[in-house]
């Protein structure tokens, strides 16, 4: 069965959605990222959706589910790359994401978690974060 | 030659495979980016109720033409068990099947026509198009 890969660096995890995904692979991804979160101790969850051409109301209950799922396990969550064309049909489907918080960017993104999870962390895993985030923001930009 | 084709829908994977051919529609009567993603999205939330509130069905895209004017329509079919409270089922938040209940009225917002017949018992059909600006 496909699958959504999921990244971990440091105290974070990185989900880049790539695929039009069909329902079972949403609660998949759902299921996935919370034995993740917890597996790996992670702090903070970012999740791309720039690659996605549509999100429609039962995507969009996903996103705001895994936002929950992850706040009840200590963990915070940013959506990014939203596209403009996306971004006007959800708020006129009805859905305004309310309970998610999104960035327009992965380092606007990084930015937002690095803030909230405090000075606590060290360099190294800001360094880290650092390294990864160019080539997650080429894709933003395709 | 404008498009004409009747797709089945029996799963959740046909759902992505609806999305695709509406887009492809959509792209092919060069409506803009955000027609595009409006018509797909619709699609997708009447598609979602035709699979779990109709057991399944078919939906016919069709391009249209009307002078300098240009369109896609989407006819969903059921033979479920129909809708007893149209009216009702087109408030946002009403559901009777555990989703956010945005699907009809979202996809009427989202679209220029919007039409819905359904008999008890008999099954739901419901037409939408998007229209070039």
């Amino acid at each position: 069965m496909d699958r959504i890969p999921i990244l971990k660096m440091g105290e974070y995890l990185l989900v880049t959605v790539q695929v039009d995904m069909h329902d079972r692979l949403a609660m998949t991804l759902q299921e996935d990222l919370a034995e993740r979160i917890v597996k790996a101790r992670a702090r903070a969850v970012l999740i791309d959706i720039s690659a996605l051409e549509v999100v429609d109301s039962f995507i969009g209950r996903m996103l705001g589910s895994i936002a929950a799922i992850a706040r009840v396990l200590d963990a915070e969550t940013v959506v990014v790359g939203m596209r403009p064309a996306v971004a006007i049909t959800l708020v006129e489907l009805g859905l305004a994401l309310p309970g998610v918080r999104t960035a327009l960017n992965v380092e606007k993104g990084m930015e937002i978690l690095r803030r909230s999870l405090g000075q606590s962390e060290g360099n190294g895993n800001g360094a880290a974060a650092e390294a990864v985030a160019p080539p997650s923001e080429a894709d933003a930009e395709r | 030659m404008l498009r004409d084709d009747t797709l089945s829908l029996r799963s959740s994977e046909d759902i992505v495979l609806i999305r695709q051919a509406v887009r492809s529609a959509a792209v092919d009567l060069r409506l803009g980016l955000v027609d595009q993603t409006k018509i797909v999205t619709a699609a997708s939330e009447l598609a979602r109720n035709t699979l779990d509130y109709g057991g399944g069905g078919t939906v016919r895209i069709q391009g249209l033409q009307e002078g300098s004017r240009r369109g896609v329509r989407l006819t969903f079919e059921d033979k479920g068990p129909g809708i007893p409270d149209v009216e009702r089922a087109l408030k946002d938040g009403y559901t009777t099947g555990g989703g956010l209940g945005l699907g009809l009225g979202g996809a009427r917002r989202l679209s220029n026509e919007f039409a819905i017949e359904s008999r008890p018992g008999e099954g739901t059909k419901v037409t939408i198009a998007r229209w070039t600006a």
